[in-house]
């Protein structure tokens, strides 16, 4: 049962903390709530049909498969949250007044909610998949259920207690600073993802690795602790990224970046946004 | 811009170069839990492709944190990983779904 919760853990995590930094960013918005619902619901019963199919889409294009699903789920996932931002980098500053000026959220189908749910989706998706395939061959080698079960509900459990207390821990950065730490959390993150897409179509050998191990900084910070964990989720730390990795790793980040940097010069309506004063922001959901 | 079109050109090139020669493959099987050969010599700087046929019912993942791979054998089938080129040295795997005994490494000499 311990053994089961260790591994769904790890493997709830990464989804738990892209939930958290998506719901931090979402903050004050009308019905993100649902939006996020769903989106986790969404992913919920992906992992499960993508489960059943695992066999097929393993075999699929010589045995490659599986990494080119979960390139291409990764790969989907970068798309949206780089959506997210560079929509923010040119509504960011009147969606902040706007909060400030009504004095609670703003009005839903404002923020890109579909490509965040979307993003949400596949981190539960991928991950999901793993824990069902597991849960499921743990199940076949004869461990009982109600050990798999409970097993699983504590590693739940856990990784949704990690991204409750990160989320808690935001809200204490200041208004006027938090959708700029969110928009970065979101860049780091999806810079991170793309790196990880990479190292999959490395692994199917699709893609060079330029070159396997650019450096091992295992010693230093060892991924698969849980601080390692977090910053390989949170910044796509890798503690022996190959070449082509580290690429699409500074490849994404740059382009979001610039990206952000260009639909934030095009010339709005309020050019001088007003100060937005401390007040905390009531929940909406 | 101008950069991502030379780096679209290298990957091509990598990618068309890598297809011309076939790296050359090694088996391993995977039976009650565990890796059989358990120890797999490959040559040192060269791209190597792993064939792993998973012959128990269940699935297994196989993982190594020095090779960077992670990839789930499904039950009864087998699956490609491709690791390399590897520098002179050890590189331990396993299989996450069951550690205690799917345990193994790669020797690059």
């Amino acid at each position: 049962m311990f053994g089961a919760s260790v591994i769904v853990f790890r493997e709830v995590l990464e989804a738990a903390l892209i939930i958290t930094i998506i719901l931090a960013a979402t903050r004050g918005v009308h019905y993100r709530g649902i939006w996020v619902s769903a989106g986790v619901i969404a992913g919920v019963i992906g992992a499960v049909i993508v489960a059943y199919f695992a066999d097929t889409i393993s075999a699929l294009m010589e045995g490659i498969g599986q990494e080119i699903f979960n390139a291409g789920v990764l790969l989907v996932a970068v798309l949206m949250l780089a959506w997210h931002n560079i929509w923010m980098a040119s509504h960011g500053k009147e969606l902040a007044q706007q909060m400030k000026a009504v004095g609670r959220g703003v009005s839903d189908g404002k923020l890109p909610m579909l490509a965040l749910a979307s993003a949400i989706t596949l981190a539960v998706l991928r991950e999901g998949s793993e824990v069902v395939l597991f849960l499921n061959g743990m199940a076949m080698s004869g461990e009982s259920t109600t050990n798999l079960l409970s097993g699983g509900l504590i590693g739940v459990a856990g990784g949704t207690a990690l991204g409750v207390a990160m989320y808690f821990g935001m809200l204490s950065i200041p208004l006027r600073h938090f959708f700029q730490v969110t928009g970065w959390m979101i860049l780091f993150l999806a810079a991170g993802l793309a790196a990880s897409a990479a190292g999959f179509l490395e692994q199917a050998g699709v893609l060079p690795a330029i070159k396997p191990i650019m450096w091992d900084s295992s010693w230093l910070l060892n991924e698969q602790s849980i601080i390692g964990k977090l910053a390989h989720t949170l910044i796509g730390y890798q503690a022996r990224p190959s070449g082509i990795a580290m690429l699409a790793w500074l490849v994404t980040f740059s382009m979001i970046l610039l990206l952000m940097k260009i639909v934030n010069f095009v010339p709005r309506q309020n050019p001088e946004p007003k100060a937005v004063t401390e007040d905390p922001l009531p929940e909406n959901s | 811009m101008r950069f991502a079109r030379y780096l679209t050109a290298y990957l091509l090139i990598s990618a068309s170069s890598l297809t011309s020669a076939a790296p050359a493959e090694f088996e391993i099987i995977i039976k009650n839990h565990q890796f059989t050969p358990a120890t797999v010599t490959v040559p040192v700087g060269v791209k190597v492709k792993l064939k792993v046929i998973n012959q128990d019912a269940t699935p297994e993942e196989f993982e190594s944190y020095k090779l960077n791979r992670e990839k789930i054998i499904p039950g009864n089938s087998s699956a490609y990983v491709f690791i390399g080129p590897l520098e002179k040295g050890e590189y331990d795997f396993f299989g996450e779904f069951n550690q205690a005994t799917a345990q193994g490494k790669i020797i690059a000499k």
